[in-house]
């Protein structure tokens, strides 16, 4: 080997080293961005939670000022949501993975779930706008937001299904199927109980998706400020993402900062619920290798 | 005895095909949404052009539907997502393959394994709250820069939807750069390539149609989303490259006219769905063009 080959040799390992460390970096970037999104809304927040902000009503002076109405809001349009998504979601999947024959129209369905995935939330929006709204004269009311929501989330809850039922062994179907069941009492009784937690780790996600979705319920016409408590499907309501949406927007620079505090709320509430999705997958994962 | 047992599975039977039934209805939810789609834009955008030629909604510089003189010139929304998008590109795109890279190629497990969660964290993230990050940290941020920047403005929205959608590139492409065979790699490593030879000759040409796809797919997520821009872009609709100004989305503005009392039936309610349906049929569009692409790469192998 000459000095000018081993030159190149040398450079050519320089570069990528210093690559090596770029694409770390790339990859840091998104880390260092969580931290500082972190700590700033913990910073900004924190001095604004209280017992009385989870407990307090919206209002003009900033010490007042709660999300109460958005947390109930919250919770009854994806209680409903998810009451709505997860029969017809889980449904569709066993349809699909069980039932379907492998023809072009199934092929057609399969392709048009996945356009749906990819349809941005806001005209999911105009959806619940225009038929839940105004053609099943639903009005701007929680129920209108909670089927706009479960259509929002179908696609993604029918996806995970449909890979979790795929995962069941064939083994354990033939044998079912070699016992004289139905096609019904085999899913019953057997690929449902197998892929039951992979359907429930998908479906917490896409449930998780919707709490923090505000653009669809802002068209759907959920309202900017609430002072009174949702009862019931046919109230209207505001949730968390536009109540922080509409705090975040004020010009005051402590609303700003209780619309950190909302933000806190909402990210624990994500946090607790994704965490029973995080728990029901490493379950799983267990039971897989026995 | 046997009568019992005929009779149950006469009942068996049926039960099976009421399920059967069941089960095929709820398949057709799926058709049913996206015929419900096409349907609430269509039939009010077509209203809409009754009123206002198809030619100036897509030619027009002037987007006033509001004010009088109303103009329905939607370019400027349309240039407005467009400096967004631009935006968010060079963010997501360098940064997510880099990481997509690392990830596949270089990391040790233990690091692939504690990092990986932490980009899907990333991703699950509310758009509210790259939005408020937006709004209160980096346009002060930019501020202090260039302080002639507009409180609400283009670049600081661009960056937070960037930042949003790194992890979409990421994901998508470390899946495909994971799916090349490593008989590939070892070939080049015996011809005496670096990591960094095996890499972008290799690996990256190989799975070049998914990675392709994963930009297409970041960027059709970047014209949809709304509350990023609606938050921290601003709503004033105009023709500009300068991404220091306040602008307006397609996304935006129908949040603002969402927030505000648009009577039902009138032409700035039908301007909604004029607007909705660009939206939709420019994703759209993306969307099936990254399916090809994707599905390219899937015949390769």
């Amino acid at each position: 080997m000459n000095s000018e080959e081993l030159r190149r040799l040398k450079r050519r390992k320089m570069l990528n080293s210093i690559m090596h460390v770029i694409f770390l970096a790339c990859t840091l970037f998104g880390v260092v961005v969580l931290a500082i999104l972190m700590l700033d809304i913990l910073r900004k927040g924190i001095p604004w939670l209280s017992l009385d902000f989870l407990k307090n009503f919206p209002s003009r002076f900033p010490r007042k000022s709660g999300i109460y109405p958005a947390l109930l809001g919250s919770l009854w349009v994806i209680l409903l949501t998810a009451l709505i998504a997860f029969p017809v979601g889980v449904g569709t999947a066993i349809y699909l993975e069980e039932y379907a024959e492998d023809n072009k129209f199934t092929e057609f369905i399969k392709l048009n779930i996945a356009n749906l995935a990819g349809v941005p939330s806001i005209i999911y929006g105009m959806l619940g706008l225009a038929v839940f709204v105004r053609l099943f004269s639903m009005g701007r009311t929680i129920l209108a937001a909670a089927f706009t929501m479960a259509i929002l989330i179908l696609p993604i809850i029918i996806i995970s299904s449909q890979e979790a039922i795929k995962s069941v062994p064939s083994s354990l179907k033939q044998a079912s199927y070699a016992l004289g069941t139905t096609k019904w009492q085999t899913v019953t009784g057997v690929i449902l109980p197998y892929a039951l937690p992979g359907i429930l780790t998908g479906s917490i996600l896409a449930v998780s998706r919707a709490l923090g979705e505000a653009a669809p319920l802002i068209v759907v016409g959920a309202l900017a400020y609430v002072s009174f408590i949702p009862k019931g499907p046919l109230d209207q309501f505001t949730v968390l993402p536009i109540q922080i949406f509409n705090w975040a927007g004020m010009p005051k620079k402590e609303f700003q900062d209780i619309a950190a505090a909302g933000i806190i709320v909402l990210l624990v509430i994500l946090l607790g619920v994704n965490s029973v999705a995080i728990i029901l997958r490493n379950k799983y994962q267990i039971r897989m290798k026995d | 005895m046997r009568r019992i047992e005929f009779e149950g599975k006469e009942r068996m039977n049926r039960l099976e095909k009421i399920v059967k039934v069941i089960l095929t209805i709820l398949g057709l939810i799926s058709i049913f949404t996206t015929i419900g789609i096409i349907f609430s834009l269509f039939e009010e955008t077509l209203m809409f052009f009754k009123e206002v030629s198809i030619v100036e909604f897509l030619t027009g510089t002037k987007w006033t539907p509001l004010l009088e003189p109303t103009h329905f010139g939607v370019l400027p929304l349309v240039a407005g997502t467009m400096l967004i998008v631009v935006i968010a590109a060079f963010i997501s795109i360098p940064i997510g393959l880099g990481s997509a890279i690392y990830l596949s190629e270089y990391a040790p497990k233990k690091v692939r394994k504690i990092l990986k969660p932490v980009l899907e964290v990333l991703a699950g993230v509310p758009s509210i709250v790259y939005g408020y990050f937006a709004l209160t940290a980096i346009t002060p941020f930019i501020r202090n820069i260039f302080p002639e920047t507009s409180v609400y403005n283009a670049l600081s929205a661009g960056i937070a939807v960037g930042i949003m959608t790194i992890p979409l590139v990421s994901s998508m492409s470390e899946d495909a750069m994971m799916a090349v065979p490593d008989s590939l790699r070892n070939g080049a490593y015996a011809l005496g390539a670096t990591k960094l030879e095996v890499t972008k000759d290799v690996v990256i040409p190989t799975a070049m149609s998914s990675i392709v796809a994963s930009f297409i797919l970041a960027i059709s997520r970047a014209i949809g989303e709304t509350m990023i821009v609606a938050m921290a872009a601003g709503s004033t609709p105009k023709l500009t490259f300068n991404p220091l100004e306040s602008i307006q989305t397609m996304t935006g503005y129908i949040v603002q006219i969402s927030m505000g009392d648009v009577p039902y039936g009138s032409l700035a309610y039908k301007t909604l769905f004029a607007v909705g349906t660009l939206l939709f049929l420019m994703t759209f569009t993306l969307n099936v063009i990254s399916r090809y692409f994707v599905r390219k790469y899937r015949r390769a192998y």
